[in-house]
């Protein structure tokens, strides 16, 4: 594998390259993880003229060879052959924007003078055309004194010719010999941009002044009346539909999930075994994969809202307010992804550029409320708060619901304003981005990037929440008890949440709660499957019969219990994954036990004053 | 009457001008270089497209054949000249 010649794709961001790889490498790619750093590694392959096969890379896009984040940090490394675990390329493939020439040849001719064999994706042409440009390539490549190629990388154009200039720098490649430059090229960004702003006005032979589409739709999108309520509505539309569509596909996994757990029952016969089977694995995965169709939903709606664009307008639209807190407008694509989920969150963070920005905007994602909350927060409305209608088409567990997603949202905010004047104390970085063109995002590569985040997903409900549910159920019925006593309280995990207890009494928390936010430390959405395990084991020992989880609860926590519950959950720091990925984004352990630190006081005295507020009032 | 020198912060929308000097020196490092990056020297053609609500939000102008968004504070900095 490491054979293989290795072909770079890079260039500015929004000159198309991630289409131009999908296009090049159809479905054979895969996403790997650079060393030390969390940047992601899209690699795959495709074969060359003579059916060689090349393992081609797509590189973070960069606007220069110096580095203002750690994703172009990578992309500086890898070129001049100083990034851990990366070969240095054979050739380089760099993408420009044809109708952005001015800006993107800069950067293409610090690439060449890399020295690396290049050639030029002359990419959006037809885009080009449209705004009527008409480009002269062979004086591109004449000027820039390498291969130039007319590509439309969503329509598939131009890759034969691009493939066929890619066998030639690939054998000119090993005919000479290579020797890493340590990328000082010439950097005066001034002079560059001259040149660039030069070459490109010689190989423009035409260019009438064509109103884009982009600015009339950005009339209506950037409008300082309409554009709020546009992005009001359309996150309206989009939680709605998570909620809303998710229902048939989530009914169906259930479904399935008790369809596995009959037949495993059937199959085998009771012992402890098919209790850990049916009970510990089955439920517990069940109990998360649930919720894959909303992730995905969401997901859904944010990959299409970045591939046309319109996420930098949103960004643009909520910049005002998010420098009230002390942030950028940057934070709030992060932070948007961290309602799904705050690990892809954490890690999309890695586009601000500030440090502090983007730590403030690391410590606040897990307040967002992310979908691994949704299943604690729907028992416990759906055991507790009664389902009436406070106004017509308004239900009271709905705007529960609802305020806890608020009380994340103002949590956030309150913790930034915090933060930025005390650990992340600092000038504000201001808001600085380039708004790319609309386009209708392609089917196949919001595909692709549902597909991934699907894996992730998955692979979190197999590994870390299946054991993490076998071990519980471990602590749970082990020892066992003698006959007449609880084996909840006699078992491992018994004992120790009966000192978790004592620390969580004040708040009104009881013992089975302990129980549940131990193991939820994994993952949140633990918490629920916990509780039922619980009461599983309980009511197997007792002459009471199994209940469900929601009489349960009714039966076995007050009101002011349950809803300092839920005020917990809007707070805690409980997902390993959450943790994990901040010490990997942070480089330490600092950040992330700061994060933990801070989130507990909050979710502890949030959650105190819920329950003394509600006992007080006679609830 | 001594005409303000206009910025362009201060510039009209969809009126195209020119960048006569930029005050490098009130920028920070980072900040400077990415206004470079994405384009903006002295003689590059510069137009405001849009002025964000809420107060003193960004503004987003044509530079060349792209479109910036950058906040007021930054604007400010860079001195235009009409036509």
């Amino acid at each position: 594998m490491s054979t293989l010649p290795l072909i770079a794709l890079v260039g500015n961001p929004n000159a198309g390259k991630s289409a131009l790889f999908n296009a090049l490498t159809g479905a054979r790619q895969k996403v790997g993880n650079y060393p030390g750093v969390t940047v992601e590694r899209h690699s795959g392959r495709f074969a060359l003229d003579d059916g060689r096969p090349i393992e081609l890379v797509d590189l973070p896009g960069a606007y220069s060879l110096d580095p203002a984040s750690p994703d172009e940090r990578v992309t500086r490394d890898v070129l001049t052959g100083t990034q851990a675990g990366e070969r240095l390329p054979d050739a380089l493939v760099v993408v420009v924007d044809a109708a952005n020439l001015d800006n993107h040849l800069r950067f293409t001719l610090q690439l060449i003078a890399l020295g690396l064999p290049v050639v030029v994706a002359l990419n959006m042409i037809d885009l080009a055309e449209r705004d009527g440009l008409t480009l002269d390539p062979a004086v591109l490549a004449r000027e820039l004194g390498v291969p130039v190629v007319p590509t439309v990388a969503v329509r598939k154009r131009g890759l034969d010719a691009l493939r066929h200039e890619l066998t030639l720098a690939v054998d000119g490649s090993e005919a000479r010999a290579l020797r890493a430059s340590d990328g000082s090229v010439d950097d005066d960004i001034a002079t560059l941009q001259r040149r660039a702003r030069a070459i490109s006005a010689a190989a423009t032979l035409h260019e009438t002044p064509v109103r884009r589409w982009t600015h009339m739709l950005d009339a209506v999108a950037l409008h300082p009346v309409f554009g709020p309520i546009l992005l009001v509505t359309l996150l309206f539309v989009m939680f709605q539909a998570v909620f809303s569509w998710s229902e048939a596909p989530i009914s169906l996994i259930e479904d399935a999930f008790k369809a596995i757990e009959a037949g495993v029952t059937g199959l085998m016969p009771d012992t402890i075994l098919r209790s850990l089977i049916t009970d510990g694995v089955i439920a517990g995965v069940g109990a998360v994969i649930v919720f894959l169709p909303q992730i995905l939903i969401l997901f859904l709606f944010i990959l299409v809202l970045e591939a046309s664009g319109y996420m930098v307008r949103a960004a643009f639209l909520m910049d005002r307010l998010m420098a009230g807190v002390g942030l950028s407008g940057r934070a709030f694509i992060p932070l948007l992804s961290s309602f799904a989920c705050a690990v892809p969150g954490i890690m999309a963070t890695r586009t601000i550029d500030d440090e502090k920005d983007r730590l403030t905007t690391i410590l606040i994602a897990p307040l967002m409320t992310c979908s691994a909350r949704l299943p604690v927060y729907t028992i416990i409305i759906g055991a507790f708060i009664p389902n009436t209608r406070v106004l017509p088409f308004v239900g009271l567990q709905g705007l529960v619901l609802l305020g806890l997603y608020l009380m994340g949202i103002a949590g956030a905010f309150c913790a930034a304003l915090f933060l930025r004047r005390t650990v992340t104390k600092g000038a504000s970085s201001g808001f600085m981005m380039e708004m790319p063109k609309y386009q209708w995002p392609r089917l196949n590569d919001v595909l692709i990037g549902l597909w991934s985040r699907a894996q992730i997903f998955l692979k979190r409900a197999g590994t870390i929440i299946a054991l993490t549910t076998v071990i519980l159920w471990a602590l749970l019925s082990f020892p066992r008890a003698p006959a007449g006593q609880s084996q909840v309280d006699h078992s491992i995990a018994g004992r120790i949440a009966n000192g978790v207890a004592v620390v969580v009494k004040p708040i009104g928390f009881n013992r089975d709660i302990a129980l549940a936010l131990i193991p939820a430390m994994a993952a949140r959405e633990v918490a629920v499957s916990a509780i039922g395990t619980v009461y599983a084991v309980d009511d197997a020992e007792s002459d009471k019969g199994q209940r469900s989880i929601v009489d349960n609860l009714r039966h076995r926590w007050s009101l002011p219990t349950a809803l300092a519950f839920l005020m917990w959950f809007v707070f805690a720091p409980q997902c390993i994954s959450t943790i994990a990925v901040t010490r990997r984004e942070t480089n330490g352990w600092k950040w992330p036990l700061f994060m933990i630190g801070y989130l507990f006081t909050a979710a502890y005295v949030m959650a105190g004053i819920t329950y003394w507020l509600a006992v007080a009032a006679g609830l | 009457m001594l005409a303000p020198i206009p910025s362009l912060e201060s510039l009209p929308l969809r009126h195209p001008a020119t960048i006569a000097a930029i005050a490098w020196d009130r920028l920070a490092l980072p900040e400077a270089r990415r206004l470079r990056e994405l384009g903006f020297d002295e003689g590059v053609g510069v137009e405001v497209l849009h002025r964000a609500s809420l107060g003193r939000g960004p503004i987003a102008c044509r530079i060349g054949r792209m479109t910036v968004a950058l906040r007021r504070t930054v604007a400010a900095t860079i001195t235009v000249s009409l036509g």
